[in-house]
């Protein structure tokens, strides 16, 4: 045996070295492990400590399937609404010329830089028993903070912007020679939005309606100031896991919890999948 | 183009009705209170504390995926390997999961007797139910911002560049140092940036691992919902638009930022 003299290989000079790589993916994928996945785990972990059964039963028990329906009642209006305002925004802003279009799109922005503490706080100082309409709602008869309402009201606002942001720098980019197109040969207005805007912007419309729903189903801050945290009648899912954990029913509260994470995930999964199949359509993907 | 007037004015009606209109009785109500009450109610010992420790909790955290958010985006962009696409689809996972559902994972994690916290407890290092459960729970929040950042400009960054630097001698970490960091600087700090306000106003995930002692690691936010719990309506309105003042003025900065980096970027 004779041995092959060393040959040097190429190594490409916009390459790190070997060591380098290793390290730095391993410090990449310790640091998502430690934050990312090892709560997760935790929290499925924790959901089926005392066995499958505790944890159909602190699922099937009777607040927890309250609240499991109230968080649907309150996503069920809030993000179709969302949506609509998303179209007509992005309709208004993307296809017009218009004065303070800027400013009118850093407001829709606001609400993501604002505390969830305090997109609750503002309903409450507005209809609460203390605030400036309660009075004269209450004359009327009307409740909205301690009720379904003010949830709604709460989870609209934190959940505001999302589809506006998606479809917004998706129709500017678009631009409207396809809809002049259209109008030219005819179209009425209605039959140009239906036929033309919506088919374009449809991957991204769902892809905002995704992430909307998500942070809807699982807002805790703004709903827990206007709820009252009454058991049954105006709990969600989050806010029952908070009355659990505190409770120190820890099987049930992450039981409960499970049930979101696995809401999370299925958002996760469909939100990956539209990135990969229609990246080119969803001209917002990887912006948040 | 149609529907102008239909859409423009729906638009305008629901971002009053819905964000405008309720932010106006936030800026209104502390005024009940007088100049001298709101000074007060904002510069209280309590609040002051609280302001603190949101704001350097969040700026720790924050830099904090600074740095690792910058190393998980070059190595999902740069490099392959096993588990890729897994890791790029988790890194979104503090967006989905509910945060009041990782406040009570994180919280068993780093309880004394948890998975890490029974880890550190020998060294004395004590996470949940201190300041540094605040930490950790808002850098669980901000993840996501410096990574979805970064991306798509280092994804965009032409290698010439690069090649260009090494042929012109510059060693790997000079290339670095002197071509791809300034490109992706703008980004870069607007990712923190982004990941600094959600941190502040950050309430769900918090509030479980905190402890919530007074004056030592009660947030912002949870004091605001103290003062209203007490039927304190000026006083937690005086702070939350304190807090919402800061907001508005890191909101600017950051849009500043974007300015930036589009420029930098055409």
């Amino acid at each position: 045996m004779t041995a092959s003299p060393p040959r040097k290989e190429f190594h490409p000079p916009t390459r790190e070295s070997f060591a380098t790589r290793v390290v730095l993916v391993s410090v990449a994928v310790l640091y998502i492990s430690l934050f990312l996945f090892t709560p997760l785990i935790a929290v499925f972990t924790e959901g089926f400590r005392n066995g499958v059964d505790a944890f159909l039963n602190a699922i099937v028990e009777k607040d927890a399937l309250a609240a499991v329906k109230l968080t649907f009642i309150v996503a069920g209006i809030a993000v179709p609404l969302n949506s609509l305002f998303g179209l007509a925004a992005a309709w208004a802003i993307a296809k017009h010329d218009f004065k303070g279009k800027s400013l009118l799109i850093t407001l829709i922005d606001l609400p993501f830089s604002v505390s969830p503490v305090i997109s609750g706080l503002v309903y409450v100082l507005l209809f609460g028993a203390h605030g400036f309409l309660g009075p004269t709602l209450d004359a009327l008869g009307i409740k909205i903070i301690f009720t379904t309402a003010g949830l709604v009201l709460a989870t609209m606002f934190v959940t505001f912007p999302f589809v506006a942001r998606e479809l917004i720098p998706l129709m500017q980019e678009q631009g409207v020679s396809e809809e002049e197109a259209a109008i030219s040969l005819g179209a009425s207005g209605w039959q140009t939005f239906w036929n033309v805007t919506l088919p374009n912007v449809r991957w991204a419309l769902l892809y905002g309606v995704l992430l909307c729903n998500a942070r809807a189903m699982g807002e805790f801050g703004a709903v827990s100031v206007v709820s009252g945290h009454i058991r049954g009648l105006t709990n969600t899912m989050p806010l029952h896991v908070e009355i659990l954990y505190n409770e120190y029913n820890f099987a049930a509260a992450f039981a409960v919890a499970s049930l979101l994470a696995l809401l999370a995930l299925v958002t996760l999964v469909l939100k990956s999948a539209l990135e990969w199949h229609y990246g080119e359509e969803i001209a917002a993907s990887h912006r948040h | 183009m149609p529907g102008f007037g239909l859409t423009f004015g729906f638009t305008v009606f629901y971002l009053s009705a819905i964000v405008l209109i309720p932010l106006a009785a936030l800026l209104i109500r502390p005024w009940e209170l007088g100049v001298a009450g709101v000074i007060d109610a904002v510069s209280a010992p309590r609040v002051v504390a609280s302001l603190k420790l949101s704001f350097g909790a969040a700026a720790i955290a924050s830099a904090i995926n600074g740095v690792f958010g910058l190393i998980v985006a070059w190595v999902l962009v740069r490099y392959r390997f096993p588990g890729k696409r897994i890791v790029d689809a988790l890194v979104d996972l503090p967006f989905a999961l509910p945060t009041a559902v990782a406040g009570i994972a994180l919280t068993t994690l780093y309880a004394p007797n948890g998975w890490i916290g029974s880890a550190l407890a020998p060294f004395g290092i004590h996470v949940a139910f201190t300041p540094l459960g605040i930490v950790v729970a808002l850098t669980f929040i901000g993840l996501p911002f410096v990574v979805r950042s970064v991306q798509p400009v280092l994804d965009d960054l032409d290698r010439e560049y690069e090649e260009a630097a090494a042929t012109l001698g510059a060693t790997r970490g000079q290339a670095f140092r002197r071509v791809v960091f300034p490109t992706i600087l703008p980004a870069w700090l607007t990712g923190i940036a982004l990941a600094f306000a959600r941190a502040v106003g950050e309430y769900g995930s918090v509030i479980f691992i905190a402890g919530n002692m007074p004056f030592i690691s009660e947030i912002t936010p949870l004091l605001i919902v103290i003062k209203l719990e007490q039927f304190d309506y000026a006083g937690a309105a005086a702070v939350g638009a304190a807090m919402l003042a800061i907001s508005f003025a890191m909101l600017l900065a950051i849009n500043t930022l974007q300015a930036w980096a589009r420029a930098r970027s055409t």
